[in-house]
């Protein structure tokens, strides 16, 4: 299949091969979360609610001087072009999440500061799925942790690209995800310039695979903006309204 | 912020819009020096030596960084940030509102919104006798005759322990348990810290506490009761003891409601606010559950403006 245009140089929703889908971020969703964000690029759309600071429920997990952050990842049932059915194990899910959500932390641990910090619950919820759902994962789970005010070193963002019809292509949709070609997601600090995330299901030429890392990473960096200016409106709103 | 949810009409949504818009330049005018910082912005220090980083930043490359999203406040040269939506932070003689979630041996733990549970002792409380004494294990065995799970409890910061714990204390007829009213629970940053945080709004026969760490009761208005009186009160059966009244009961309701209003429009909570709110409401008829109620959320919004409007104005004036 012709994924990029030889005509007009387009993708199929008709981007061009740098282009990103409309992202978009909400702060303060949900009443009962200390913090809360609903974050969109293109179709796709994640729910994520953050808890914490808080007492450690089991005392057992409790980690002396450092945070315990737990994540919990699911996909709701109608997020994916067919209505997922009803799974028949429940242990199936909860090894699921658990992975995926260690997965999350690994990519925020390196941004968390201060000491006393006691329990943090993450919880993210894909309400449409279409391409980079890690993603969009990573950069609702940002938003949603600043908005409960937790110290942080720094912003993650997240950002995917890949490699097809000899092009790098940033921020994959479900079609051309699902084209088979590689597909490298990329978590980044960006100010520290580090990164948290780095993955890739398929082979790709090193040379090549730079070019596509560079172009998420510059993709990561222009979501890491848009997230700042989300988040600096929003503490001004809330400043203006709060009076002195 | 979504703690309503209201439908506005075209005409509401204008009018909401035009006084939102005035409340940011008033705020402009007001203070031009309040620097909003996000996660990871520089805050700008032009270089002094001895600048002290409090809560809040951190250094990266020789450059002072936030790691909140807030306000950047300057003492001298304390340099920190002012969170908005976190949780609380205590500070020592703080009186907060709390809520009962467990009896240890000797203490309780209360819920405050802090990222950890504080601690009641059992010897940092007085005892309803009111008698200076050693607490004993008689005294351990009541302690649910003093306060049970799920109470509702004021008390005062004492401090931090060594052990990295939130003591609190209630070594005064004002705090205690709290009875007949409801507990709002909002940002603690709407809430400010004052001289008073006790108020008793006689026109409504009301007390209401606004604990620093955006609890806060509105009950009934209860004296604070001798020993002698508490033990003839515990002499009367319990279904013969008073209800509390009608009118106090729907005035606790307006209070509240006027309460979630200005919290769901983000105003800064004082007392005159809420009863400005209320009497407000009142003057103009509007039920109390209809305060919640797409007109009268608009109506609030416009009478602030006017309100900082003419703070704005006196000071210009002085």
């Amino acid at each position: 299949m012709e994924y990029v245009s030889s005509l007009t140089g387009f993708r199929f929703d008709g981007r061009r091969p740098n282009e990103m889908r409309q992202i978009r971020g909400e702060i303060g969703v949900l009443a009962k979360a200390d913090g809360s964000a609903l974050f969109e690029m293109g179709n796709t759309k994640v729910i994520a609610a953050v808890f914490g600071p808080r007492e450690v429920q089991n005392k057992s997990q409790q980690i002396d001087n450092q945070a315990l952050v737990r994540c919990e990842y699911s996909m709701a049932n109608f997020s994916t072009g067919d209505r997922a059915r009803k799974p028949k194990g429940d242990r199936n899910i909860i090894s699921y999440s658990a992975d995926h959500g260690s997965k999350y932390i690994n990519t925020f641990d390196a941004s968390f500061s201060g000491k006393n910090l006691k329990q943090i619950d993450i919880f993210l919820q894909v309400l449409q799925a279409d391409g980079g759902t890690r993603s969009a994962c990573i950069n609702a789970a940002t938003l949603a942790l600043a908005d409960a005010g937790i110290p942080m070193r720094d912003i993650v963002t997240s950002c995917s690209a890949g490699y097809l019809c000899s092009t790098p292509l940033l921020d994959l949709n479900y079609v051309e995800d699902s084209a088979g070609g590689p597909d490298v997601t990329v978590g980044l600090l960006v100010k520290m310039d580090k990164m948290t995330l780095l993955q890739m299901d398929a082979k790709l030429p090193a040379e090549i695979f730079t070019d596509v890392m560079q172009l998420a990473i510059e993709g990561c960096k222009a979501i890491a903006s848009y997230i700042r200016e989300v988040l600096l409106e929003n503490t001004k709103t809330l400043e203006c309204m709060r009076g002195s | 912020m979504k703690e309503l949810l209201i439908s506005l009409n075209q005409t509401q949504k204008v009018r909401l819009q035009a006084a939102l818009q005035h409340l940011a330049e008033l705020a402009s005018q007001v203070s031009s020096s309040n620097l909003a910082v996000t996660v990871a912005d520089t805050i700008p220090v032009n270089n002094e030596d001895g600048i002290l980083k409090g809560h809040g930043t951190t250094e990266f490359d020789g450059q002072v960084v936030a790691t909140l999203c807030g306000i950047v406040e300057r003492v001298n040269k304390l340099v920190y940030v002012r969170t908005l939506r976190a949780r609380y932070k205590p500070e020592v003689g703080d009186i907060i509102v709390g809520r009962v979630i467990e009896i240890a041996p000797k203490r309780w733990r209360l819920e405050i919104n802090f990222s950890q549970d504080a601690v009641l002792m059992l010897q940092s409380m007085n005892l309803p006798d009111g008698i200076q004494r050693r607490r004993t294990a008689v005294d351990e065995l009541n302690m649910r005759s003093i306060f049970e799970e799920n109470d509702v409890v004021c008390a005062e910061v004492r401090g931090f322990q060594h052990d990295g714990s939130l003591h609190l204390q209630a070594r005064s007829q004002k705090y205690g348990k709290l009875e007949r009213g409801q507990l709002l629970i909002i940002p603690a940053y709407l809430v400010k810290r004052r001289k008073q945080h006790f108020h008793h709004l006689e026109q409504y026969g009301l007390d209401l506490i606004l604990g620093c760490n955006g609890f806060v009761w509105i009950g009934e208005h209860a004296e604070p009761i001798d020993s002698e009186v508490l033990e003839d009160r515990d002499k009367i059966p319990k279904d013969k003891q008073r209800d509390t009244p009608l009118e106090v009961r729907r005035n606790i309701c307006r209070i509240s409601n006027s309460v979630r209003l200005l919290s769901a429009l983000g105003f800064a909570l004082s007392v005159e606010a809420i009863v400005d709110t209320a009497e407000a409401s009142k003057s103009s008829n509007v039920d109390i559950k209809d305060m919640l109620g797409a007109e009268f959320y608009v109506q609030t919004a416009e009478r602030e403006v006017q309100r900082r409007a003419s703070l704005l104005r006196k000071k210009r004036f002085v």
